[in-house]
């Protein structure tokens, strides 16, 4: 049993978190959020150039053959400083999905991706669909002319190339198309926690497929990657989250004491506490399972049930706790409850995934580690 | 990163496993259905314990301890409660035997640590009073020095088990005159001195687990004092911190989750059984999943322990883990459903699950058990107490 980051992965989250707190307060953050793009190309490169846009990838491909413990404790940091980059939209998930490409395209466009140059986007879901349902009624002919519309495509807007999943006779399968392409037409959104997306149409828009063979599985695994990852940001955002509620109780007076006085207020934080940490104990759980090679979508499900319980608990008591300032943008904590909320929306809410593990029950006598 | 256990610690589980297995078979099927026989099935389980060396591993190494890994504690337990084996008894293995082994002269440790390793005495609890609760300090009652021996007066309550005892180790105030922690020293007693009284207090599932003990003019030999006089706070601050580790019992809910599980499958409802409502599953999944997140915290302050220093989040894993014991004792409660109401045959005597009517025994012992387990969050420092450490100890608050 070891729970620790490595040395080495240790002063990678250091150094992730040096950057991003040079770079980000809350102005900044409303400064950039309000940019057309959203997030910060300077930033961006600074990722690139410290080597964590190719993390995950082999050293061949541009990246540095790092894991599921290295990208989560970057998902953390980013989590931490509220930073809207698009890891996970533009670079993780597109090169996890790459999995499956020749050998040629998956190394080029893996390059891109690493060097920052390149930003793709997974256009999957579509009107209609909500975790664990995708119709992916999107068609493909045999050489690649895909019709039909998807939607919430996170980044979708500022990609350069999409990954399209499409209906090809009985298969699904992955297709690579450039975003300005003829037939492709987009319109891009802002979300309520200020991050970026697009609704996308394909009207016999002519994409290349990316390996051969139905890419049912591929998708599941990087959706079991993605909620990891989300978990993980969520994680460094709670953890944020009720640092700035427990200043705040240290810091602000009424009737003139600390409002630390009140144990009305601190056990509710100590509550925050528990909460935080029944969350990090499952995220600890998903990302070890994934770092063994498993890429299960049950103890995803039960990472994720915990963050978004924790995750409204948390949120929800760290703005009442701040009073009226908590509600103001001006203020980071509501920016943080936003993106809270943004994520357990995102592949399945609670009770969702509850849904999911009560159906289960039945299959085992005792829950069990491991 | 590792969630693993390794193949020395899963030989060492294996290990256990066999040990426990010696403990005989009604016995734990009686402990699985919460019907043990008081005093004689803690005993003969503690004897078979003590006789493999496992009775007492949190001890000195010197007195029947072992030097195991906090991780190998964890097993430990869990195996314990996986067999069904009942723990050993908190007073002597968790408490005064660790008092007596740290703070007790020499001459004290002779006499007394193989017999409360072997449950050769039983001992009970003497701290909480009618006015000194969470507020223990605040405590009354009296030892005044009368030549070679201290005369006791005062009043003790929440004994547990104090029927069985043997001996009582009591929290008395021997200076008035100092702040409260520290004019409190303890003493060890025979629960036959004369004049203790003890009387039962029936609780809300009928039964009798806590005592009030009445001291009056009790004369007790200065020699029976822990360490020395006025250091009372210092043993019952050390034997409080002992008290919450492990005392989340995740594998003991496991068990009940598992239980619950089978029962809800085999009861019935208009569309099928229980475990298919999907109300009923939302609910018992959801309790899985935050007992599984408390196991893996508990590994976590495991994994991260040294040299047996209080963690501060053992106070979650108490404030969480007594939650979910609760949780897990309402599910088998609202299974059993309108069979949870008959408990007993008419008699004021007639144990729980004696009713003979339809309702299984099981059901009948549902709803008594699950008002019992109310205690679980006020006994061993109470949630409100947890929370006040973790704002303390742990946020700074």
């Amino acid at each position: 049993m070891d729970f620790e980051l490595s040395e080495e992965q240790g002063m990678l989250r250091d150094t992730v978190r040096e950057v991003l707190t040079k770079n980000y307060d809350v102005e900044t953050l409303r400064k950039v959020t309000d940019t057309d793009l959203g997030w910060s190309e300077k930033v961006w490169n600074s990722l690139a150039e410290i080597g964590i846009l190719g993390l995950t990838f082999p050293e061949s491909e541009g990246g540095m053959d790092a894991g599921p413990v290295e990208f989560t404790s970057v998902m953390t940091e980013l989590g931490r400083a509220l930073a809207p980059e698009p890891y996970l939209d533009s670079v993780l998930v597109p090169g996890s999905l790459l999995g499956i490409a020749d050998d040629a395209t998956r190394a080029e466009l893996r390059q891109g991706l690493a060097s920052g140059e390149l930003l793709m986007a997974f256009a999957h879901n579509e009107p209609g669909d909500r975790w664990p349902v995708a119709a992916v009624a999107t068609t493909a002919t045999a050489d690649g002319v895909l019709n039909g519309t998807k939607t919430l495509v996170g980044h979708g807007d500022c990609a350069h190339k999409l990954i399209v999943s499409a209906r090809v006779g009985d298969e699904i399968g992955l297709f690579l198309i450039d975003a300005d392409a003829a037939g492709v037409s987009r319109t891009a959104y802002r979300t309520h926690d200020r991050r970026r997306g697009a609704e996308i149409t394909f009207t016999d828009a002519k994409a290349t497929r990316l390996g051969s063979g139905d890419a049912s599985q591929v998708i599941a695994d990087t959706e079991v990657g993605i909620q990891t990852a989300l978990c993980a940001e969520a994680l460094g955002i709670m953890e944020r989250s009720l640092e700035l509620t427990v200043e705040y109780l240290k810091s602000r007076k009424q009737f003139g004491v600390p409002l630390a006085t009140f144990q009305a207020l601190t056990h509710r934080a100590a509550d925050m506490y528990v909460q935080l940490e029944l969350a990090r104990s499952l995220d600890l759980y998903a990302i070890s399972a994934l770092a063994d090679g498993i890429a299960d979508p049950t103890i995803a499900s039960r990472a994720k049930l915990q963050t978004c319980r924790s995750a409204r608990h948390i949120g929800q008591e760290a703005i009442q706790m701040h009073g009226g300032i908590g509600m103001t943008a001006e203020y980071p904590i509501a920016h943080y409850v936003s993106r809270l909320t943004a994520i357990s929306h995102t592949l399945g809410d609670a009770d969702a995934h509850v849904a999911k593990l009560a159906k289960d029950l039945g299959s085992y006598d005792m829950i069990k580690v491991g | 990163m590792q969630l693993k256990f390794s193949p020395e610690e899963e030989a060492f589980r294996e290990e256990l496993r066999s040990i426990f297995a010696k403990v005989p078979e009604d016995l734990r099927k009686r402990n699985e259905e919460g019907k043990l026989n008081y005093p004689d099935d803690i005993i003969t389980s503690a004897r078979i314990l003590n006789e493999h060396g496992v009775h007492v591993p949190n001890w000195p190494v010197e007195w029947g301890g072992k030097d195991w890994t906090p991780i190998q504690f964890h097993i430990y337990r869990e195996e314990m409660n996986l067999a069904f084996v009942p723990e050993p008894l908190p007073f002597n293995a968790g408490m005064i035997g660790p008092v007596i082994a740290q703070f007790g002269s020499q001459e004290m440790k002779e006499r007394f640590l193989p017999k409360t390793a072997n449950l050769d005495i039983w001992w009970c609890q003497g701290f909480s009073e009618p006015e000194a609760g969470s507020d223990l300090a605040s405590l009354k009652t009296r030892a005044v020095r009368d030549g070679d021996h201290y005369v006791i007066n005062g009043q003790k309550t929440w004994t547990t088990l104090g029927q069985f005892a043997d001996w009582i180790f009591l929290l008395a105030r021997t200076n008035p005159d100092v702040k409260k922690q520290a004019g409190i020293s303890m003493f060890l007693i025979p629960m036959d001195t004369p004049g203790i009284e003890l009387r039962p207090i029936q609780l809300i599932d009928g039964s009798y687990e806590v005592n009030e003990v009445f001291f009056n003019d009790v004369k007790v030999p200065a020699e029976n004092m822990v360490g020395e006089e006025n250091s009372g706070w210092t043993q019952a601050k050390f034997l409080l911190g002992n008290e919450r580790s492990g005392i989340a019992r995740v594998g003991y809910t496991k068990t009940n989750l598992a239980r619950a599980k089978r029962l809800a499958a085999q009861t019935k409802t208009a569309h099928g059984t229980l475990l298919d409502d999907p109300l009923f599953a939302a609910r018992l999944a959801e309790v899985e999943n935050e007992l599984l997140a408390l196991e893996v915290t508990q590994l976590r302050v495991a994994a991260s322990s040294a040299d047996g220093k209080p963690n501060p989040a053992s106070s979650l894993l108490k404030l969480k883990g007594s939650q979910l014991q609760q949780a897990a004792k309402e599910l088998l409660a609202d299974i059993a459903g309108p069979d949870s109401l008959p408990v007993a045959e008419v008699a004021a005597d007639a144990p729980n699950g004696s009713a003979r009517v339809s309702a299984p025994e099981w059901a009948q012992l549902a709803a008594p058990e699950y008002l019992n387990y109310r205690k679980v969050s006020i006994y061993g420092g109470s949630s409100e107490v947890q929370r006040q450490i973790i704002d303390k100890a742990v946020l700074g608050l």
